[in-house]
């Protein structure tokens, strides 16, 4: 420990501490621009000046190391004297119009400027103009203002993993720009917005729609992946305007990945469903919420009556709150047996009843920061769950050793350890590979499953990493979830934890997937019973099986052949399929509660009024149960239900509601497969109903039509190389796709995303595909 | 190098004839015979130390720094990597006397980094040239192909079980890459700029590894002191200012050009060496060590010796050792606004003071000089100085201040003169007629 003395107060800080922390702790601020706690430390802004005793120079806060005994004063005279003469050279070349910026009033330079800017310039000479750049849909540049604080820069090599910004030239005339006629992809790029101190990168959705001091700050939880991410909404008029992290430093610290932070468009955009609509005789026509209350119950009840509850299924989004889904199941169950399930996309059920819990991450995120080895099993972790590669990825770089056993080779931005990328069929073959290596390590017979398994070098590394001391993890990705052999895989993966003695963990989909599972959401059919059997009813409850379903083609045929399905969604979805659409509350307009993969409950309000006649959904599954007359209905907040639902619990999910332990699952033995492989992933921004209609979001990169990819090798063995568009066939269907090598694609398989309507009629994400030349 | 032959001479001693800059010729003259006696008595890195640091050899580069001091900051025991290396990157106006050792001498560098690399146990050096005078860096590439041929780096050298390899690495023009951190950083293939110190590259250098950064003229000092002694070294120059130094002197002298003198010689002599004023016109004023050092009024300056101490108590700095000499036809206004102009140019952008600040003062300078010079200029131009020397990540915020302020502190009433008159104190027919060799040279 080291003593300090700042401004005449003394502390103790650790060793390797700055002047900047010590004064954080003290909740001194220093004024500073470049300085960022999550980022390097730069120390080019200069602002942070301050006085150090015996220092003939005043030294930068954010990069001086605290010594023993230390002296500071951070508003002496030869200290404010440096600062203001820094502020005068931040501001002779930035433009002082304030009132034309869309930073204004939440920019650091103009707040800074207040206290140690002069009320006018000295500067007389001609100012510098910067051409801006086009870095995107996201992210709208006015490069005049820039400061060249290189907090962008930073961020893009240190969290997001790839510099996409970068300062060229000198002097003078240092920009900050992509590389020529790149753009700005990275899944968090939207975080730069928040770091830039001043408005050279400003939201490029939100621009100019509103002030901040116009705006009311709402805090909610995302509903995009697992995590939990919290957020800061704000609001004007009844309507959403901007998302922005909410600081938790156990679950997203300070960032939000793209998705949270620019979905909301969709919540305002013209594909709302703001009335509620039943079909009659082929034409949609609105009625009035009684109306269409009464067709949705008379409709569940005269198929319950004519073909018996156990014809009728309920199917939810992964995403929906707790609320809605407990009452859903109470709904389904009223009926007399009716199904409910949020598992679309899965498709193998093996594991259902034989976990010992609620599959979860097995461990706190903020446990993941701390892991010494991790492997990642057959996730497209960047997408899937951009905050948690990023967590990841700073682990990487304190020097966790993180290793990847999947069906794409991606670049997750970051060190690993060792990565395996094979084709789908043969992950269980690795996964034995890697059992028999740990066994082999450990010394004691593999199990039979894995008795034959050849070992890699690769597998050996790994097994090793995760038998080695310090906390160590293996991660099902949604790959394993969706995967014809989940429950055989996770037996392996089981197996392997059980031999390495590293923790098993699910990266569940969907916001909710653990509340779900919780409050009995998923019972009755599954999904794919329900669509293969002869479902008479359906509801519909955020979900889009058209994109969503393991396989969609099968879906949207089993609810075309059904008497009746009734949507509720916040969008107008399913025209062809449905016949009543009612119009319910995204996260934004109705209270609820998440629980994320780490079992944490969070609950949140409605942060806007619900659009148009749209109402919250667990106000409409009430109103549908009182209707039907079934009992349980009778709450009067959704906090009754929620306290229902968890049993009274808050803040954690009880441990023992959770576990990823099965028994009596036989492990996957690997299939033979011909021909080429579906790999499958859903795009970031294709994975659920509000990314997928968000206008800036549909412009990134990663929204790109989407086109069979497939490796050099292969479209060569297959006659492909010179192929530019394909027709690709399943047995389910066909469509027309352009061809992309992407030697990141495994051998013998061919990549082609699901969440698309282009690609639906594909059918199932798994199974071989005949792909030729057009 | 065919320049009559100066006995005080050490480092551009016994280059008068062809191919000087040739292992054979260097090895006639004594080369490698430092290296040599090192490798075969098994002096210790101790003892070398101790020897450099009697020397009181202080770095040539500018800043003076006491090179036996820097050379025990080593880590030596540190059992990863280590580099040593030369800061050829001479790129300051008025500079060029790492120019001529590396054009006639290369051996006597290559020697003293291989000592050094013995000293401090590194396996590796590199010498970075800058690279507007591309021959120097092609001689040196050529100059350790022989050495290398004839066993002086490479493994195993002199069959001692010492390894040391040394390449050269050139840049493309920048003048902050100089700037010893932004040099490691070009280096590593990364944009030339300043890192933040600490940690020094003592500790975190080349690759982050421990490193030790010296000026090519530093280095060739070394074997000297080996076969002569520190304290030898120590003699030829007065106390705390060890052995001779080259000078690069240029501007209104009969014979510009690169003198090696004891340190602690008289400016005067230096002045006779180079023929003396030209045109036989009064001294006006003498930057005594390279652009960024502080100008000093001609008078102060015959005062003077040339050697750290002096000039530092007369105001400036010996700097890299390039006397710049301005004549009475000189237009001070001017001239500071060329160096403005340089620096403007060259900051490298990264820290607010000097990115900002540097056009500020050229932009203020170019106005006074043609004649739109406001009244509160000039303190303006002092003040802005001022907010910019000590606040930037590196030395080149100073650089580009010193001048500013010296240049107003000493010839004010010349620039008040400009600013009243919109024109300059020295007519423009005399400035010409100063600068006379210059406009001669691009007639013809």
């Amino acid at each position: 420990m080291l003593e300090i003395e700042i401004d005449g107060q003394k502390l103790e800080v650790p060793d390797g501490s700055t002047v900047m922390d010590a004064a954080n702790r003290l909740g001194l601020h220093i004024p500073h621009f470049c300085y960022h706690k999550k980022l390097s430390i730069a120390a080019n802004c200069r602002m942070c000046l301050v006085q150090v005793e015996r220092a003939p120079k005043p030294l930068p806060a954010c990069a001086t190391p605290v010594t023993n005994g230390m002296k500071v004063q951070t508003h002496s005279e030869q200290a404010v004297t440096a600062q203001k003469g820094v502020m005068e050279f931040l501001l002779i070349n930035h433009p002082l119009d304030c009132p034309i910026c869309d930073q204004g009033g939440e920019c650091q330079l103009q707040d800074l400027a207040v206290g140690y800017g002069a009320s006018s310039s000295r500067y007389q000479e001609e100012k510098r103009v910067v051409m801006n750049k086009n870095l995107g849909p996201l992210i709208s540049t006015d490069m005049t203002r820039c400061i060249h604080c290189t907090r962008c820069v930073r961020f893009g090599q240190e969290i997001a993993g790839v510099m996409e910004l970068g300062m060229a030239n000198r002097g003078e005339h240092s920009e900050i720009m992509t590389f020529v006629g790149h753009t700005v992809d990275s899944e968090l790029s939207g975080n730069m917005i928040d770091l830039c101190p001043v408005g050279a990168l400003t939201s490029k959705p939100f621009r100019y729609s509103a002030r901040t001091w116009e705006l009311s700050r709402r805090k909610t939880v995302s509903p995009h992946d697992s995590l939990g991410s919290n957020l800061i909404v704000q609001v004007k008029h009844d309507e959403v305007k901007r998302v922005l992290p909410l600081e938790n430093e156990d679950v997203n610290e300070c960032w939000i990945s793209d998705r949270d932070r620019f979905s909301y468009e969709a919540l305002n955009g013209e594909e709302r469903l703001t009335k509620p609509m039943i079909k009659q005789n082929g034409q949609w026509l609105e009625v009035d919420w009684q109306t269409a209350l009464e067709y949705a119950a008379s409709s569940l009840r005269r198929v319950t009556d004519e073909h018996g509850a156990g014809k009728v299924g309920m199917l939810a989004a992964p995403y929906a709150t707790v609320e809605e889904l407990y009452l859903g199941a109470q709904l389904m169950r009223g009926l007399g047996g009716g199904s409910i399930d949020t598992r679309l996309r899965q498709s193998d059920f093996g594991l259902d009843g034989k976990l010992s819990g609620t599959p979860w991450l097995g461990m706190k995120i903020a446990d993941v920061s701390k892991l010494n080895a991790a492997l990642v099993v057959g996730s497209f972790l960047r997408k899937d769950h951009p905050l948690l590669a990023q967590r990841l990825r700073q682990a990487a770089r304190r020097g966790t050793r993180v290793s990847a056993l999947g069906v794409s080779g991606e670049d997750w931005l970051m060190t690993t350890h060792a990565r395996v990328t094979v084709a789908p069929s043969q992950l269980a073959a690795e996964l034995a590979g890697l059992v028999k290596a740990a066994a082999d390590i450990r010394g004691v017979a593999a199990p039979a499953a894995a008795a034959s398994a050849s070992v890699s070098d690769a597998a050996r590394r790994i097994a090793q990493s995760l038998i080695d001391d310090g906390a160590r993890a293996i991660f099902l990705g949604a790959v394993v979830q969706q995967h014809a052999q989940a429950a055989g895989l996770h037996a392996l993966a089981q197996e392997l934890a059980r031999l390495t003695g590293a923790t098993l963990g699910y990266l569940g989909e969907g916001a909710n997937s653990v509340g779900a599972a919780v409050v009995g959401a998923q019972t009755g059919l599954n999904p794919q019973q329900m669509f293969a059997g002869d479902l008479r009813a359906c509801v519909l409850l955020h979900a889009e099986p058209e994109l969503d379903a393991a396989n969609p083609a099968a879906a949207v045929e089993a609810l075309k052949r059904a008497d009746t399905v009734i949507v509720m969604s916040p969008f107008k979805t399913g025209l062809d399929y449905a016949d009543c659409l009612l119009p319910v509350s995204p996260f934004t307009e109705t209270s609820g509660t998440f629980v994320s993969i780490e079992g944490r409950i969070q609950s949140f309000h409605a942060v806007v009024r619900p659009k148009g006649e749209t109402r919250p959904a667990w106000k409409v599954l009430r109103v549908l149960g009182s209707m039907l007359e079934l009992g349980g209905f009778r709450f009067d907040s959704s906090e009754q239900v929620r306290d229902e639902a968890l049993s009274g619990a808050t803040g954690w999910l009880p441990e023992y509601k959770l576990g990823n332990t099965a028994s009596d699952v036989a492990c996957a033995t690997p299939a033979a497969v011909e021909g080429l492989q579906r790999v499958a992933d859903f795009p970031i921004y294709r994975n659920d109903a509000l990314a997928r209609r968000a206008p800036a979001l549909a412009a990134t990169r990663d929204s790109a039509v989407p086109s069979a990819r497939i490796s050099t090798g292969t479209a060569q063995a297959a006659g492909l190389a010179t192929a530019k568009r394909v027709r690709v066939r399943s047995a389910a269907g066909a469509c027309e796709l352009d061809l992309t090598l992407d030697d990141t694609v495994p051998a013998s398989c061919v990549r082609v995303s699901a969440g698309w309507p282009q690609t639906a009629p594909l059918g199932a994400l798994s199974g071989t595909l005949n792909v030729e030349a057009v | 190098m065919n320049a009559p032959e100066n006995p005080q001479a050490i480092l551009l001693a016994g280059l008068d004839g062809d191919n000087t800059w040739g292992i054979e010729h260097y090895i006639k003259r004594g080369g490698y015979s430092a290296l040599r006696k090192i490798l075969e008595s098994g002096m210790t890195p101790e003892q070398i130390i101790a020897e450099v640091k009697k020397s009181d050899l202080r770095g040539r580069g500018g800043a003076g720094f006491p090179t036996g001091l820097k050379w025990s900051f080593m880590p030596r025991q540190f059992p990863m990597d280590k580099y040593v290396v030369c800061n050829s990157d001479e790129g300051e106006p008025g500079t060029f006397k790492d120019r001529d050792l590396l054009r006639y001498n290369p051996h006597l560098v290559i020697e003293g980094m291989a000592i050094a690399g013995y000293v401090m146990g590194c396996t590796r050096g590199y010498n970075y040239i800058h690279g507007e005078i591309f021959s120097l860096y092609q001689r040196f590439e050529e100059a350790l192909a022989e050495a290398r041929a004839a066993g002086f780096i490479g493994k195993n050298i002199l069959g001692k079980g010492f390894d040391f390899d040394l390449f050269a690495h050139h840049g493309w023009g920048a003048y902050i890459c100089g700037e010893e951190t932004a040099l490691l950083e070009s280096i590593e293939g990364k944009k030339g700029q300043p890192r933040f110190k600490p940690p020094f590259p003592a500790s975190h250098g080349l690759y982050g590894k421990p490193t030790t950064i010296n000026n090519t003229e530093t280095f060739a000092a070394i074997p000297w002191i080996i076969n002569n002694g520190g304290e030898a070294f120590q003699a030829l120059g007065k106390p705390n200012n060890g052995g001779t130094k080259i000078f690069s002197v240029s501007g209104h002298v009969n014979r510009p050009g690169v003198y090696e003198i004891p340190l602690g010689t008289p400016f005067s002599t230096l002045l006779e060496m180079c023929g003396g004023m030209r045109g036989g016109r009064k001294l006006k004023a003498v930057i005594p060590g390279g652009s960024s050092a502080p100008v000093l009024p001609g008078d102060i300056m015959m005062d003077c010796t040339m050697d750290y101490d002096s000039i530092s108590k007369a105001g400036s700095m010996l700097g890299s050792g390039a006397v710049i000499v301005m004549d009475e036809t000189t237009c001070m206004v001017k001239s500071l606004e060329r160096l403005s102009y340089f620096y403007h140019e060259e900051s490298c952008g990264q820290c607010t003071p000097c990115r900002e600040g540097t056009g500020w003062l050229y932009r203020m300078v170019h106005r006074i000089e043609h004649g739109q010079g406001r009244p509160d200029d000039l303190d303006t131009l002092d003040n802005v100085a001022s907010n910019i020397a000590g606040r930037t990540i590196c030395a080149l915020g100073d650089a580009a201040a010193f001048p500013v302020k010296s240049f107003i502190k000493h010839f004010r009433s010349e620039f008040e003169y400009h600013v009243e008159h919109k024109h300059c104190l020295v007519p423009v027919d005399v400035q010409r007629e100063g600068s006379r060799i210059y406009v001669e040279h691009a007639a013809c």
